[in-house]
């Protein structure tokens, strides 16, 4: 099993079960969703930008461990961060994804380095990011991942 | 005499083989089945020593395609019990069967005011081209409800009575359903619809190899199903269809094979089957689903039929303990074919999956194409396990124990 508890790190298994920011955002001024047709895991963020920086952050929805670990992990690092931060963390989330190789500086995203060798779930693993993304680009239509 | 189980595992070459380390379970069957080595050599032959096009073809190769083609068919008739050959119509598969009806009958007898009446257990490729039909003619689409949270008791008869009026012109439904594992009474079915008026359209993808199928014992007008999911190859289906009902459609798509006579501005058509088989036809798979026919019959479909069974039988005692497990059709101890879906309330059907296959199981999860029924159930996705002739007791004791580690492991206890 050594493979799956790479994949399924505590800290992933903690924010499976124990999600942070879950639940709808009443003050939210960008909501943007997910959703993944072909497994029907969906998940929609909601943020409160101010100027430029997001206020709070908080999402809900339904689907794997990796999708919805993934989505309560990135909002405990998406809190505080400008727009332009948010998006530089999630190209540094995706090659952790798709490589398997984290920076030394990053440490909790870096937990998802084990999707890598499980390709059929990097979509799930992206999945809270992409909804983040568009909401912080004020796009409205639901984002697919496939 | 008793059927030797595991010497026609042993048939199957794909089976022989590790997956993660461990020996494949192969639990997948009710999404394509495997295919035993006589389908896979038939399908080598046909290449190396008889391929060419069929039909107005008088070389040598080409006379014994086309006979090998047109035997493939015979064969077919046989395997249903139809009454002439010129009943069947190969396609690509189930999907393709239902689309010829739904884009050929419908639009020459759908109008405004008709019912198309399906149920709530139909796959999406049951369900999908009755939506355009109905749009494109404007006629309503309804459905036969399921009964009870879990679709425990299958299809709601008394509602069917109420549903089938006058205004129903066609019922299609699944003989079993790829999510529940529910067994419809066909004859039943097609006999209340005959009473209306109705014309019947029986989803067979899921019975086909597994039980025994007879288009004039059960009364139907239209059967469809796939080559892959009873031993045979993919890229190959059945439609039947009466014959005087066939004759009376208009072709759906256009082409070589299907034409009478052609003039530069009018077409007459050949008749049924060649009507609906525009194009060079499948040769190869339709020969080789021949041969998986022969295999099917020569193990028997009441003894495929009672295998399954059993083995579900034996997978409701073995996961009905598992903590926080939700199982989706009919309760123990109910008939039910051979396939079992499930919740955890744990794990998602993904991390089912992934972690299953680490052990060397193969599962399906997701809404197995039936999204409006599992929203009907407050289910996004299930796992599924699913049985075929090559399965034994042995694999899902396996798959218990495996889905016992899973929820464990995600429920942290």
């Amino acid at each position: 099993m050594s493979d799956l508890t790479d994949l399924y790190q505590q800290v992933i298994l903690d924010h499976n079960r124990r999600p942070r920011n879950r639940g709808k955002l009443p003050t939210a001024n960008r909501v943007a969703r997910g959703e993944n047709p072909t497994c029907g895991d969906q998940c929609s963020v909601y943020v409160r930008l101010d100027g430029d920086r997001i206020a709070e952050i908080t999402f809900d929805g339904s689907g794997c461990a990796i999708s919805q670990a993934s989505a309560s992990l990135m909002t405990t690092q998406l809190k505080g961060r400008t727009a332009a931060e948010a998006e530089e963390l999630f190209k540094t989330f995706h090659h952790i994804v798709t490589s398997g190789e984290a920076p030394e500086e990053i440490s909790d995203i870096a937990a998802f380095a084990g999707v890598h060798a499980f390709p059929a779930r990097i979509k799930c693993a992206t999945l809270g990011w992409h909804a983040a993304l568009n909401a912080l680009h004020g796009d409205p239509a639901p984002v697919h991942t496939e | 005499m008793a059927t030797d189980w595991t010497r026609l595992r042993d048939q199957f070459p794909t089976l022989l083989q590790q997956v993660n380390g461990k020996p494949l379970v192969y639990l997948d069957s009710a999404a394509t089945t495997q295919k035993p080595i006589t389908v896979l050599e038939s399908l080598r032959k046909f290449y190396v020593d008889d391929n060419a096009n069929v039909h107005r073809g008088i070389h040598a190769l080409s006379m014994r395609a086309t006979d090998a083609y047109e035997a493939a068919r015979q064969r077919a008739a046989r395997f249903i019990n139809a009454a002439d050959p010129a009943e069947i119509i190969f396609t690509r598969g189930t999907t393709e069967s239902i689309n010829l009806v739904a884009a050929s009958w419908c639009s020459a007898n759908l109008k405004k005011g008709d019912v198309v009446l399906i149920t709530e257990m139909e796959h999406h490729s049951n369900l999908v081209p009755w939506q355009l039909a109905v749009a494109r003619s404007g006629a309503t689409l309804k459905y036969v409800p399921v009964v009870g949270g879990d679709a425990e008791g299958g299809l709601d008869m008394d509602a069917l009575d109420r549903l089938l009026t006058p205004e129903v012109k066609l019922f299609a439904f699944t003989h079993v359903s790829n999510t529940l594992g529910v067994v419809n009474p066909v004859a039943e079915l097609c006999a209340r619809a005959k009473k209306v008026g109705a014309l019947t359209l029986v989803d067979a993808a899921q019975s086909i190899g597994h039980i025994p199928v007879d288009v004039g014992a059960l009364g139907c007008d239209f059967l469809a199903f796939s080559g892959h999911k009873m031993a045979g190859p993919t890229g190959i289906g059945v439609l039947y269809g009466r014959k005087a009902l066939l004759d009376a459609m208009p072709p759906w798509q256009a082409g070589g094979g299907m034409i009478s006579m052609v003039d530069f501005f009018e077409t007459s058509w050949k008749p049924s089957p060649e009507r609906f088989e525009a194009g060079t036809p499948n040769v190869a798979d339709a020969v080789a689903l021949a041969v998986a026919m022969d295999f099917v019959d020569s193990v028997g479909r009441e003894a495929i039929d009672a295998h399954d069974r059993a083995l579900s039988a034996h997978a409701m005692d073995a996961l009905a303990d598992i903590p926080g497990i939700r199982i989706l059709g009919p309760r123990r101890g109910q008939p039910r074919s051979g396939l079992v879906s499930f919740a955890l309330k744990d794990a998602h059907a993904h991390d089912v999956v992934t972690f299953a296959d680490q052990d060397g199981i193969a599962l399906r999860g997701g809404h197995h194409c039936n999204q409006p029924l599992m929203k009907k159930l407050g289910l996004a996705s299930t796992s599924r396990a699913s049985f075929y002739l090559y399965n034994s007791k042995d694999e899902i004791d396996r798959l218990a124990a495996s889905l016992r580690r899973i929820v464990k492991f995600f429920s942290g206890e």
